[in-house]
């Protein structure tokens, strides 16, 4: 008897160890494995809601495009990413609260987003206050300079200096040298303004009026005859979104494209759809970038072609491409770097030379700051490939430093 | 100041007063529906941006902007005609707040609609061909489509005045915003008058939608900003005064003109500066009569 049971407790302790076994290989225990090791969250405040929505959205859309392609790439060994998307409201408060909630509750490894000068720099106070990398893709003058600025914090979209100086570095030597400006009365407007200005020293640029606007407003005409009577070569409209939109329209009722060359430090795809082309007609400006250029750069064709087969054919907007760069860019530093640790990915991305959608780019070491071209593009007046087809590329400023604002001149050390 | 010159002075007068015709154009339809029926209609900046969308809806469908002119008040006019029968006519006897409340959450209710019809994004909508361009009006140049909306406030004023003052109908309104029981008792019957009221209000809203439209596109948020605006002008004239309206509104347009010229960031600030001032010196506004709101 105590033969027989012992045989039994043998073979059942075989059997138990041969099923260990089975189930140590079996793909299922893989599952429960990678199950403990989460997704790499990567927390994503943008302002779906209010007037800034549309771009949002786009930029939502991209930032997935990112996602995709890391998972699809094998994630960091093994381990998945997840966009996790906020509405901050466009309001610096409400950004900054989502971003706690983001970092707090949620453990997210990057921040990435934002679209407005004032919520990008809330949603940075509270990412360098909490070591977590912010990866901003609204344009900020300030977020680049020492007050604003950590380790922890990158800036992939351009910034006012950059995009005003490669739109006044075109267009004063072409069209002439009184400037008259046309200005939201707010940081983005007065840096718009200041870039404009500093890029205008080394061609003698005579600034004969510089005319603040409320954000906001819907009827530009009072402001529309000084301007006219001050009759200038050039006029710079530095304002954004729906308010770029009234004001060229009106500018245009006022026969004032007859007199003077309109420029705009940023040109919109979505404003400019939005608005139409007889509103920005022979408008000049400059942006990130635009879909068209595909047709010269291999690395913008293929994020074309995959921003279309996931989005029903759209092709991205200008600021839509930043929330690809701007996630794609953390998420390569973090595969390079083999972990999530804040330090080493900051390492990483410092050392990054990148072309994932627009041509060469890196990152400046002291600021953090995107070194890259900036496209000028003139409104078509009529669209010969579809809907889509709003601009021409008349020239691209290639990335150079020369252009940003010198180290020592943010207040930075090196 | 540098370049100010009799001309700039002249045309800044003359784009406060065109700016001025389109706030006039806004105001009467929310001065008489609160003159003759009492009601503070907050969903008047709805129905404008309510008659951007039609016109834009019926440019769509193959239609010109001429058609459009004639089209868009008889159907935002019809729509305001429903609102009156079937939402606003419950509440009346019952004070301001009531119909205030309701049109203020009905202003939502259509903003969403639109919103969920139409998108968030806005749309163009291009100047029509034959009105484009500027024109030399003496002083300088002024874009002909603002001239032609100053035509347009001015012939929609004077058929307002025409129907109000020469035809028996207007009688019967004038009489019943007088005293409605003693119109009652000779055998009107006041409320058709009030669903008239309404639908003309609400219709001249929606012209006032589609004529803004080429100046400055159509969003579903069109109506917030020159809502608060508007009334600042009939508050200025004086609730329910149309004379005062149309005197305020030019007011305010060119107020905000010469405000513009001087220190243009203080432009919007002025509009709130002239009402705090009207309201010191003279509460009820300048044709306003008092106790109306009690």
């Amino acid at each position: 008897m105590t033969r027989t049971t012992k045989l039994i407790s043998r073979r059942k302790l075989l059997a138990t160890a041969s099923a260990g076994a089975v189930l140590a290989a079996s793909p299922f225990r893989i599952n429960l494995a990678q199950a403990q090791e989460a997704t790499i969250k990567v927390g994503f405040p943008v302002p779906l809601t209010g007037p800034y929505g549309t771009e949002a959205q786009d930029q939502v859309r991209a930032a997935e495009v990112a996602i995709a392609e890391f998972n699809e790439g094998g994630g960091l060994n093994g381990r998945k990413a997840e966009l996790l998307v906020r509405d901050d409201k466009l309001n610096p408060g409400e950004a900054a609260t989502r971003t706690l909630e983001l970092i707090e509750k949620e453990k997210v490894s990057f921040i990435v987003g934002s679209l407005s000068a004032a919520v990008q720099l809330a949603v940075n106070n509270v990412t360098k206050e909490r070591g977590i990398i912010f990866n901003s893709i609204s344009q900020s003058d300030t977020i680049n300079e020492v007050a604003d600025f950590s380790k922890y914090t990158f800036h992939e979209a351009l910034n006012p200096h950059m995009t005003a100086g490669a739109v006044g570095r075109y267009a004063f030597p072409k069209f002439g040298k009184k400037v008259a400006f046309l200005t939201a009365d707010y940081a983005y407007g007065h840096e718009m303004v200041r870039g404009f200005q500093e890029a205008g020293k080394a061609f003698g640029v005579e600034t004969l009026v510089d005319i603040r606007h409320p954000l906001g407003t819907t009827d530009f005409s009072t402001l529309l005859p000084r301007i006219q009577a001050l009759k200038p070569d050039i006029l710079c409209i530095s304002n954004f979104g729906r308010d770029q939109q009234i004001a060229l329209k009106q500018a245009t009722d006022f026969g004032m494209k007859k007199s003077m060359k309109i420029v705009a430090p940023i040109v919109l795809y979505t404003g400019r759809v939005a608005a139409g082309a007889q509103a920005f007609e022979g408008v000049i400006g400059g942006t990130s970038y635009y879909w068209g250029i595909e047709d010269k750069i291999a690395s913008a064709k293929a994020f074309n072609d995959r921003f279309r087969k996931l989005h029903g054919g759209k092709v991205p907007s200008d600021y839509g491409a930043l929330g690809y760069g701007g996630v794609k860019t953390l998420l390569m530093g973090a595969k390079a770097a083999g972990s999530l640790d804040p330090d080493k990915v900051i390492a990483a991305v410092e050392a990054l030379k990148y072309d994932y959608y627009k041509g060469p780019q890196y990152y400046r070491k002291c600021d953090h700051q995107s070194v890259q071209s900036v496209l000028i593009i003139e409104s078509k007046v009529t669209p010969q490939k579809g809907d889509a087809d709003v601009f021409n590329v008349i020239e691209t400023e290639a990335p150079n430093e020369t252009n940003l604002r010198t180290c020592q001149a943010l207040g930075h050390k090196a | 100041m540098a370049g100010l010159s009799f001309d700039l002075i002249a045309l800044q007068l003359f784009t406060g007063l065109a700016l001025g015709a389109i706030y006039v154009l806004f105001a009467i339809g929310l001065s008489l529906i609160f003159g003759m029926l009492t009601v503070v209609n907050f969903a008047h900046g709805a129905f404008y941006m309510v008659g951007a969308y039609v016109g834009l809806f019926l440019l769509s469908m193959g239609s010109n902007f001429w058609l459009c002119i004639v089209a868009v008040p008889l159907i935002v006019g019809s729509v305001g005609m429903m609102v009156e029968r079937f939402l606003v006519r419950p509440l009346y006897g019952r004070g301001v707040d009531y119909p205030l409340l309701l049109t203020f959450g009905l202003s939502y209710i259509m903003v969403e609609l639109v919103r969920i019809a139409f998108g968030t994004s806005g749309y163009p909508f291009e100047t029509p061909e034959l009105l484009q361009g500027a024109v030399d009006i003496g002083v300088g140049y002024f874009p002909l489509y603002r001239l032609f909306v100053i035509g347009a406030a001015v012939v929609v004023l004077l058929g307002l005045w025409l129907f109000l003052e020469r035809t028996s109908f207007g009688l019967i309104i004038r009489a019943g915003a007088r005293d409605p029981q003693i119109v009652r008792v000779l055998g009107v019957d006041v409320s058709r008058v009030w669903l008239v009221v309404f639908g003309i209000g609400t219709a001249i809203a929606g012209l006032a939608g589609l004529l803004a439209a080429p100046l400055q596109g159509v969003i579903p948020e069109m109506g917030a900003t020159i809502l608060a605006e508007a009334f600042v002008v009939t508050v200025v004239g004086g609730m329910g005064s149309i004379g005062g309206a149309v005197i305020a509104g030019l007011l305010v347009g060119v107020v905000v003109s010469m405000t513009s010229l001087f220190a243009p960031e203080m432009a919007k600030v002025s509009i709130f500066a002239l009402m705090a001032i009207v309201l010191l010196i003279r509460p009820q506004g300048f044709f306003g009569r008092a106790g109306l709101m009690s």
